[in-house]
């Protein structure tokens, strides 16, 4: 897995990942993004066009930080899931949690 | 059962990657498409993640993964180990449905188990934990 700084437009911060988010890679997501958070940071969008993979530890990871967002009035949007992923989202019923869009721009026209 | 290729790794976080790419090569071998082979890896990695954090509480020990073709052609994964006897199947399942906030962390591995491939089954023989997933092309 491969984290990539985007920068920051309309306030958020636009984060790609790529590679696979598995047992082994997500905590380190969830560490990147919760010194984020602790920096002060609160928007986010993740870009997962060059996501391949994702498991229940890749999701949990997830749901951590959606939760400490939450707590602080921000928000996580995820965008562009390949098929596979966009399945584990759908079957699990995390596409009903966390916002999803087709494109980068599509989320931050929501941000 | 035609021969069925084998690889055996301690049973820790850092040879998952290792275990994962021999299911997938197995896969891949048997002509089984790339979508295919990543939910049958997804499958794999729940039940394996599982036997690292529970199985071997009282020690370090292996965890042992047998991959081939069954007679209906369906891709067939014994995962073995000899840890504490525990059915992954008797879990509860996750509630989908609720928001974020009530949002569970965790339980989802079994579900995924489940939904991924074609069957499982548990049994507990000589010592082991045994789980098979029986995945069709």
């Amino acid at each position: 897995m491969e984290i990539i700084d985007g920068g920051k437009t309309k306030n958020t911060v636009i984060v790609a990942v790529k590679g696979r988010m598995d047992a082994v890679s997500a905590p380190e997501f969830e560490k990147r993004l919760g010194d984020w958070i602790e920096g002060g940071e609160i928007r986010f969008i993740i870009d997962f066009c060059d996501l391949d993979y994702i498991s229940s530890a890749g999701l949990r990871s997830i749901l951590t930080t959606a939760k400490k967002l939450k707590a602080k009035d921000g928000q996580i949007f995820l965008a562009a899931l390949k098929e596979a992923v966009k399945e584990v989202f759908e079957i699990s019923g995390f596409s009903s949690i966390i916002p999803i869009y087709d494109s980068v721009e599509a989320a931050l026209s929501q941000a | 059962m035609l021969p069925m290729s084998k690889i055996k790794e301690p049973a820790i976080l850092e040879h998952l990657e290792r275990l994962l790419e021999f299911v997938s090569g197995c896969a891949k071998e048997k002509g089984f498409t790339s979508k295919r082979i990543k939910e049958i890896e997804l499958a794999t990695e729940e039940a394996l993640v599982n036997i690292f954090n529970y199985a071997y509480a009282e020690g370090p020990g292996d965890v042992e993964i047998k991959c081939g073709l069954d007679g209906d052609d369906r891709l067939v994964i014994e995962i073995l180990d000899t840890g504490t006897p525990f059915n992954p199947l008797s879990l509860s399942e996750p509630d989908l449905t609720a928001d974020v906030a009530d949002r569970e962390i965790g339980g989802l591995g079994v579900f995924f188990i489940r939904e991924m491939v074609d069957e499982v089954q548990y049994r507990r023989d000589a010592g082991r934990n045994i789980l098979t997933l029986r995945a069709s092309k």
